[in-house]
């Protein structure tokens, strides 16, 4: 159990710098998830966290104490690798009890805590068997489980899920969820899989390009970005963006005008824009409706339907040829080349700015 | 004549069979030779065309009996392969270990220039290490020949432990440092029992290599720490040649390594095709 605080970590391998300043408080019995694309640096974050990769600069913490140049082996963490990493010539036993065997804990309490463990995990059965003898999700089991037993001061976890097939997946995140539920201790998980970041953090971290763009909670993310990146990064289909002209700027409003000449008036209060700036409007596919043709908000024309049978997906074009998604119900049936309405709920609308920040949050979600 | 894809099939089976055995047996056959050649008298062993029908003797080997005491010879070979073997696996593992795990963009070519010391003839340091081994005062000792063998071999060694340890991913060496595991304790219990199997042909190789080396033991001992092949070569000149002697005496010297080599067949093939299966 054990809280842990990084300041201005850099990174580089040569001259490339992966990790550009990275500041981060992680608390006691926390579930953190490092979300961001392929090759934004999270694996290199949580590996310098372990001790497994030398820092260039800045400080780690765990529990007020600095950890930075400490070796792994010293650093009480337990880490679960993508491909899993057993000691392929011990048994699933052994693989459990290696860390307790180094540590000269009596034999009769790895009996039990690996007993325990096992337990968890329904490992029972397999206790005697090598890695090999065992299918993915079992091996999955395993790693966790070596984990387990140690009773580590912070989990690390590194892309866990992603080498086993989608129902495996969906069903060891919930036990995972379950497993941080029980065991109430703090978790650091990296994946690239937003919907394992929504549906396993207490707290998100999107890092990209080696940097951290926001933290918070899934749904304060997903409902307040604070850029664009993160607005895009997180929700299935993708928010769609739609360029945009600033008309005027009220205390508790915005009035712009879409590039296909739609004027929206937003409830968003915030100081910084002028009036004929540009900035661009982020919809997520929920919050936009279809009606009847020549009604609604705009005209668009559509592209695909995908039916996934709880719900449809409709990829559209405005009329300036700008892409929209827009999520309704299965019932919907829209044709290609088709031209329909749409409604947008314009208190769930964001705001970015040139920058691709956000210039504020939509009036009923401000707390 | 046609043909079908099953009797292509079987013929090339035979071809390629009746090929290896063909290599198999030219392979084999001198050392065959030599040991039907090593129960022949001296007369025998001379005669044109050469004899296939004959009495054994063991006289030949009652002979060397008499005149030099193969146990010395053999305790020689024995003590210096099996020390330079260990010796050469002290410095290669760490080695090895180093290139394999925390390869810098040097370590490829450092590999490279190791190996290519084996292309210099030996004949051509000859001088120069006479002399240090010389003023040493090492001349005719078995550490002189373990020193060298090592270092002969070291190359190879370090190759091909590199080559079993690329194999082994870095994640599981990760994985025992995180669970609590100190660098001797990494090595020990998660590499070396992964790459046992290497480890083993390469130790293989290393015995066969010195118990077959010839040319240092010839120009750097005389009787003392003299190992089989000085052994073999002493029955070779002086007295002029005595064909069925030379072929008892060789077939003692190849024996043992003969039958190691037999009985580690599987090992030997892995660690020989290293890299070709690659
Ligand atoms: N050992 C290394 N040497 C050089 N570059 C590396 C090394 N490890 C990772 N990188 C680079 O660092 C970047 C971040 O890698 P990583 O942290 O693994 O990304 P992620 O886990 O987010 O996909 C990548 O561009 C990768 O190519
Ligand atoms: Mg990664």
């Amino acid at each position: 159990m054990a809280n842990l605080k990084i300041t201005q970590l850099r990174k580089a391998y040569g001259d490339v710098e992966i990790l550009k300043g990275i500041d981060l408080d992680i608390n006691d019995h926390e579930f953190v998830v490092f979300v961001g694309p392929s090759g934004c640096g999270k694996s290199t974050l949580l590996r310098t966290i372990a001790g497994l990769e030398d820092v260039n600069s800045g400080h780690i913490y765990l529990d007020e104490h600095e950890i930075t140049e400490l070796a792994p082996a010293k650093r009480d963490l337990a880490m679960v690798f993508q491909s899993y990493a057993l000691y392929p010539h011990m048994t699933v036993r052994k693989n459990m009890s290696f860390a307790l065997d180094l540590a000269g804990v009596d034999k009769h309490s790895i009996d039990e805590k690996v007993k325990a463990a096992a337990d968890i995990l329904e490992l029972t059965l397999l206790l005697d068997r090598k890695p090999k003898d065992l299918s993915g999700g079992q091996r999955q089991r395993v790693a966790i489980g070596r984990s387990i037993v140690r009773n580590p001061k912070i989990f690390l976890f590194d892309e866990p899920l992603s080498n086993l097939d989608a129902a495996l997946r969906v069903q060891m995140r919930l036990e995972l969820a379950r497993l941080h539920r029980d065991l109430r201790a703090t978790m650091i998980y990296v994946t690239h899989d937003q919907v394992e970041a929504m549906t396993l953090a207490d707290k998100v971290v999107v890092l990209n390009q080696g940097q951290i763009e926001q933290v918070g909670a899934p749904i304060e993310l997903y409902e307040r970005p604070k850029n664009m990146f993160v607005a895009g990064f997180l929700g299935m289909p993708r928010m769609s963006f739609l360029d945009a002209k600033v008309k005027d700027v009220h205390s508790q409003s915005v009035d712009i005008e879409l590039n296909n000449g739609t004027s929206l008036s937003l409830p968003i209060a915030t100081q910084n824009l002028k009036s004929q700036s540009h900035v661009t409007l982020g919809i997520r596919p929920e919050h936009i409706n279809l009606c009847e043709k020549e009604s609604g908000d705009m005209q668009v024309t559509f592209d695909v339907a995908e039916h996934l049978g709880s719900d449809t997906y409709c990829y559209a074009k405005t009329h300036s040829g700008e892409s929209l998604t827009i999520r309704e119900n299965s019932e919907t049936n829209v044709s290609a080349g088709e031209s329909l309405g749409v409604r947008i709920n314009t208190a769930k609308c964001h705001l970015f700015d040139q920058q691709g920040n956000a210039v504020g949050y939509a009036v009923d979600t401000e707390q | 004549m046609h043909l079908t894809l099953r009797h292509q099939k079987q013929l090339k089976t035979l071809v390629i069979g009746a090929l290896a055995w063909g290599i198999a047996l030219l392979l084999f056959f001198p050392i065959f030779w030599m040991l039907l050649t090593s129960f022949k008298t001296e007369i025998e062993a001379f005669s044109t065309p050469p004899s296939f029908l004959f009495t054994p003797t063991l006289e030949n080997y009652l002979t060397i009996n008499e005149r030099s005491d193969y146990f010395h010879f053999a305790w020689n070979s024995v003590v210096v392969s099996v020390l330079s073997t260990l010796l050469g696996m002290l410095v290669a593992v760490p080695a090895a270990y180093s290139m394999a795990f925390f390869e810098t963009k040097r370590t490829k070519s450092t590999l490279l220039w190791m190996l290519s010391t084996k292309m210099l003839p030996p004949v051509g340091v000859l001088v120069p290490i006479y002399l240090l081994v010389k003023d040493a005062g090492l001349l005719d000792t078995k550490a002189a020949l373990i020193v060298i063998y090592t270092l002969i071999n070291l190359p190879i060694m370090v190759w091909m432990i590199y080559t079993y340890f690329k194999e082994i991913p870095k994640d599981i060496l990760e994985a025992a440092r995180m669970d609590g595991a100190t660098l001797l304790q990494e090595v020990t219990s998660v590499l070396l029992p992964m790459s046992k199997g290497g480890l083993a042909s390469t130790i293989l190789l290393s015995l066969i290599l010195c118990w077959n080396e010839a040319f240092w033991s010839l120009n750097l001992t005389s009787s003392e720490a003299a190992p089989l092949t000085a052994l073999v070569a002493s029955y070779s000149s002086p007295e002029g040649l005595f064909w069925a002697k030379l072929s008892a005496v060789s077939t003692l010297a190849c024996a043992p390594i003969i039958i190691i080599g037999w009985f580690s067949q599987k090992q030997l093939v892995r660690g020989l095709s290293f890299g070709a299966v690659k």
